[in-house]
């Protein structure tokens, strides 16, 4: 019945329950506790993908997150997800799980033929191969290269998942489950330190689960087992596992991902991952020690694992990855692969060892070739056989490798730490300046014997919890035996002629190393980048150092002096999804909704984002053909009757103390000393290098309270600079700021009947006449019956014009309020285009205007900067280059002939000058149609501008080929003596 | 980066806004003789050390305060935070 033809007996697996699922629409069957990689191993499957490079057949490579080859895509439609590794896919009832980069089956895959043609993909061939003809490039090379390369595909359609963020606090974030973290995690806890247990795995224990080691005389994994069950129940023990420590940042903070759902068949509605930041006053990294293979000829067949991920298949999952297996080590710790898997009862057919030693144990069954190595392999799909140094062939389906381990010190380089060689181990371990808190504990340390990795973390934490004052219990460290862990350091075998391989994953062999060498491209940094060592997505973690050994062999120095690479972050891939979280789609930059937006949304309004304020930009009527004849409509009708515009978005500040009048005057350009109470003034801000900044009106509504507002794009930046200079300029001043803009619902009510459509409002005895509340005045008053409101006599219509706020809670009443007064006066609401159109026939400045590039001067806002008081921008706007004669001004223009519209962004030619660059005399800035006039009219920058109204320019746009002659003018076209707004 | 501001204690630097050289609080005296001067170079030179640098950060996602943060730039060692206007006052800034 069953087609698991590895499984055996052991392991940390449920045999109770069967798990379906299918690889390649193949039917198969697995357990609770396996991984894909495990149960593809039972179920006899070897071959699980194709090489990067040259499509050749791969296998299962490691148990863990470092695998290199079993890329898979699993799920399918929007779920699909490529590149996953099935080291770590844990398995469920339903998953589905396919190879990637092939073209044809699997088994078949066409592509394959890029092997014969490897002598001409050897490291460096994008820089040589295709460089020629370069018309090639693009059209014939690239899309070959793109197809043939890469591994596997996205859905192309949006992901259904939710991904969340979170954050996390402890005294001690412990990273890595296994002896050393579990000791260190055991004896913070006891002393009553918060602390944060992470690992990636979804069982903790790390290496305890895959060997057969005991602690204080139980097996290692029930000692584990025991631990986090203690740790489990604690109150101040947060057991994480799932979960990846990614990233060490600055000052304790770590970034990691929780994978919550990835092991059940549906997320149910929960987030699939949740990607943490942890702040962690100290961090133990006890992230283990990850094993290399040794390079050989054709060392990259299905079935040629490394030889601890044989023992874990083997202990933890009940698997054995072969029927008849042979072991090549240089290590001690390749020799307990062996006793492991004879104790097991698994076929050893041979123990092979580069090192010419005494055998440090014996394996029943197995023939033992002391310093021998592997120098070629057999079997297409699938290893058969691998041929000895002495030519002696022998048969296997499985080889285990050992190179030795190489500490996990990659959390220890993410703030430029640099590790340092350790001649006893043969390997890196942790140095130079770490993290900010961080200690390193057991393997990760090079301290590779288990009874040493348990005393270390141990040791650890007793010194952490002392160094934060907690009261430690004395604890003692776990104990257990300090196995055999002596090494060599023999990285390749030399006797071996075909190609042997480094970076399976990237398919870099150690004929390319030689030639990266040869090449020139020596140091580290240039043989990555030439070779792409190390550049795929398992970052190189089995095969950086010793592609690193072969280049020192090359030139003749030491591993050390040749130099390491140090790793960023992430530790392992992190998923987009998982870094977006929830801002996605319009949650990215959620849109500022205007106090009034319910009542336009019900009116036909079309809205127009700007910056984050979703604003009214016109409100189209019945039979209304185009924005035009709706926004020209607003426009007249204001003009003749009374409109009524949601200017909420406009800044607001509310500025206190008995010093505020001064600190307006440091701020503000012109003077505000002496603006008497219930009075409005327009301010100009300058930047502290002369160039204008921002404008607006400023209201005093008592002696130490005034109003301040700000254009809508520069709210934030304007309060941000005011509490600068409050802060650091004029710290002895008694002021107090406030942002206000969300707190006020404010309303423009324009036109000759805006008086009218007020008086009906607000509430007596508040007197609106002309002499009692001229142009200009302010005050807090209120309306509907005792609703608070401020009113405000200003103007950027040009109109007799207020502007009404009420608490934001009662904006959107209030639209409805003004427009049910306003019925007989024929009330019009108008959006932003009419806004504009309005004032540029007024000729105020805005956003185009106001550039970041333009002076008060420039403007014609040059009488603003006030001669008798020092402000900001006051100095450096007198430099004589912002003063020179020919200066820009801002004037007016409309077309001589007035059918014609006028652009912006044209420049402005004297007539018979060419046009070019050098005969430039200013651009548009502004633009509009003007429905009051019947013709186009303009605002622009033009040198010498206030002395030339009345000359005929030319208007060119060589961008869109058109070029029109318009007249100079004012900039104000609509009432310029301003009679109305008086009115 | 974690920034431990006076009054609120340890604040992630995500809820601050940079600024750059401390510096940028001595504003010159505008009655100076070389006024035009000392503004060009309080507006435009600024030092570049490779170690300890004071610096502005505004806790805009907080309490709205400026603060004058000593920051080692080589490995973001924070040795010192103070309220920018309590060090505005120091430096004679009483205005």
């Amino acid at each position: 019945m069953s087609q698991q033809t590895h499984r055996i007996s052991g392991g940390l697996i449920d045999r109770s329950s069967t798990l379906e699922f299918t690889f390649n629409g193949k039917k198969m069957q697995g357990h609770p506790g396996d991984t894909l990689a495990s149960a593809l191993l039972a179920n006899g499957q070897r071959l699980v993908g194709r090489g990067f490079k040259y499509h050749r057949p791969r296998g299962i490579f490691t148990a863990g997150s470092e695998e290199p080859n079993a890329l898979v895509q699993l799920r399918s439609g929007a779920h699909q997800e490529p590149n996953t590794r099935a080291t770590v896919t844990e398995l469920f009832d339903g998953l589905t799980a396919t190879s990637q980069n092939h073209r044809g089956s699997l088994e078949f895959d066409f592509m394959a033929v890029t092997d014969l043609l490897s002598p001409f993909l050897s490291a460096g061939f994008y820089y040589k191969t295709f460089m020629w003809p370069k018309a090639f490039w693009e059209k014939i090379y690239e899309p070959i290269i793109r197809s043939s390369a890469g591994l596997g595909s996205l859905s192309m359609q949006e992901d259904p998942d939710i991904y969340d963020k979170g954050f996390l606090h402890c005294d001690l974030l412990v990273i890595g489950s296994g002896p050393a973290g579990l000791a260190a995690a055991l004896s913070a806890a006891r002393s009553g330190a918060q602390v944060i247990l992470a690992d990636e795995d979804y069982h903790a224990g790390g290496r305890l689960n895959a060997e057969t080691y005991e602690i204080d005389g139980i097996s290692g994994s029930d000692w584990a087992a025991q631990t986090l069950a203690e740790l489990s129940a604690m109150d101040n023990v947060r057991v994480m596992v799932r979960t990846t420590v990614y990233g060490a940042y600055d000052h304790g903070v770590f970034g990691a991902l929780e994978r919550c759902t990835d092991h059940l068949a549906s997320s149910d509605g929960k987030p699939r991952q949740v990607l943490w930041r942890i702040y962690s006053k100290r961090s133990l990294l006890s992230a283990g020690a990850t094993e290399r293979p040794i390079a050989f000829g054709n060392n990259d067949r299905p079935g040629i694992m490394l030889a601890g991920a044989v023992r874990t298949y083997v202990n933890r999952y009940g698997v054995s990855p072969g029927k008849q297996v042979a072991i090549f080590t240089n290590n001690d710790d390749g020799w307990r692969t062996a006793t492991d898997l004879a104790a097991k009862g698994v076929d050893i057919s041979a123990v092979i060892d580069a090192r010419d030693i005494e055998p440090p144990a014996s394996v029943p069954g197995a023939a033992v070739y002391m310093g021998s190595s592997v120098v070629d392999t057999e079997g297409r799909k699938g290893l058969r056989a691998i041929t000895l140094a002495s030519g002696e062939r022998l048969e296997a389906d499985c080889l285990a490798v050992s190179g030795g381990w190489n500490p996990n010190v990659h959390l220890t380089c993410h703030q430029r730490g640099k590790p340092q060689w350790r001649n006893e181990i043969n390997a890196f371990v942790p140095g130079g300046t770490l993290p900010a808190g961080m200690r390193v504990a057991g393997a990760a340390n090079g301290a590779l014997s288990l009874g040493a990795a348990l005393r270390d973390g141990t040791d650890c934490a007793t010194s952490i919890m002392a160094d934060l004052g907690f009261k430690s219990k004395a604890s003692k460290a776990p104990t257990a035996s300090d196995e055999a862990h002596a090494s060599s350091a023999y990285w390749h075998v030399p006797e071996s002629r075909p190609r042997a391989w480094l970076d399976m994953q990237n398919d870099v062999t150690v004929k390319d190393i030689k030639q990266s060498y040869k090449e020139g491209f020596r140091s580290v940094e240039h043989l990555k980048r030439y070779t792409t060592l190390g550049m795929a997505t398992d970052q190189g973690k089995t095969s950086n150092i010793p592609a690193l050994a072969i280049m020192a062999e090359c030139t003749g120095k030491t591993i050390p002096e040749t130099g390491t690479t140090i790793f960023r972050p992430p530790y392992t891939p992190i998923p987009m999804g998982a870094l977006a979280g929830r801002a996605r789609g319009k949650d990215f930059r959620p849109y500022r909704l205007t106090p009034s937006h319910k009542w336009a949304e019900n009116n036909g309004t079309t809205f127009v984002e700007t910056g984050n304020w979703l604003r009214a930009q016109w409100f189209a009527r019945p039979g209304e053909k185009g924005w035009r004849d709706s926004v020209d409509r607003e426009v007249e009708m204001t003009r003749a009757s009374v409109g009524i515009c949601d200017v909420t978005t406009l800044g607001k500040i509310d500025i206190q103390g008995k010093d505020a009048a001064e600190f307006l005057n440091h701020v503000y350009t012109n003077a505000f000393l002496k603006l008497p109470v219930g009075k409005v003034r327009y301010g100009l801000m300058l930047r502290e290098d002369g160039i204008a900044y921002d404008d607006g009106t400023t209201a005093r509504l008592g002696e130490n309270h005034f109003v301040m507002t700000t254009t809508t794009a520069n709210a934030v930046l304007v309060f941000r600079r005011l509490e600068f200079a409050r802060q650091c300029l004029w710290p002895g001043l008694d002021v107090h700021l406030i942002s206000t803009t969300d707190g006020w619902a404010q309303f423009a009510v324009a036109g000759p009947n805006s008086r009218n459509l007020l008086s009906k409002v607000i509430d007596a005895p508040f007197d609106l006449s002309n002499d009692a509340f001229p142009f200009m005045a302010c005050s807090e008053l209120t309306i509907c019956g005792g609703t608070p409101a401020r009113l405000f006599r200003i103007s950027f219509s040009g109109e007799m014009a207020y502007e009404i706020a009420v608490p934001a809670r009662f904006g959107n009443a209030m639209m409805g309020v003004l427009m049910e007064a306003g019925k007989e006066y024929d009330a019009v609401p108008y959006g932003t285009e009419a806004l504009g159109v309005m004032r540029i026939e007024k000729g105020h400045a805005a956003g185009n205007e106001l550039n970041g590039q333009t002076t008060a001067l420039n403007l014609g806002l040059g009488g603003f900067v006030s001669k008798k008081k020092d402000c900001i921008g006051k100095t450096l706007s007198q430099r004589p280059e912002l003063n020179r004669d020919d200066a820009i001004r801002l004037v007016g223009f409309k077309p001589v002939d007035q059918s014609q519209p006028l652009l912006a962004g044209s420049h402005f030619i004297t007539k018979g000058d060419t046009a070019n660059m050098a005969n430039d005399q200013g651009w548009m800035t502004s633009v509009a149609y003007s429905p009051t006039f019947g013709h186009s009219i303009g605002l622009g920058f033009i040198k010498r501008g206030h002395e030339r109204k009345g000359e005929i320019i030319r208007v060119v746009n060589p961008a869109r080929n058109i070029e029109v002659e318009a007249e100079i003018v004012s900039p104000h076209f609509y009432d310029p003596e301003g009679g109305l707004q008086r009115g | 980066m974690i920034i431990n501001h006076p009054l609120l204690g340890p604040r992630d630097a995500a809820e601050f806004v940079y600024l750059g050289d401390a510096s940028l609080m001595d504003r010159p005296d505008p009655e100076a003789e070389n006024a035009a001067e000392q503004f060009y170079e309080y507006g435009y030179l600024r030092d570049n050390p490779a170690g300890a640098h004071q610096e502005l950060w505004y806790h805009e996602q907080g309490d709205r305060s400026w603060l004058v943060v000593t920051r080692d730039t080589l490995t973001h060692e924070i040795t010192g935070v103070k309220l920018a206007r309590d060090e505005a006052k120091k430096r004679g800034r009483n205005k």
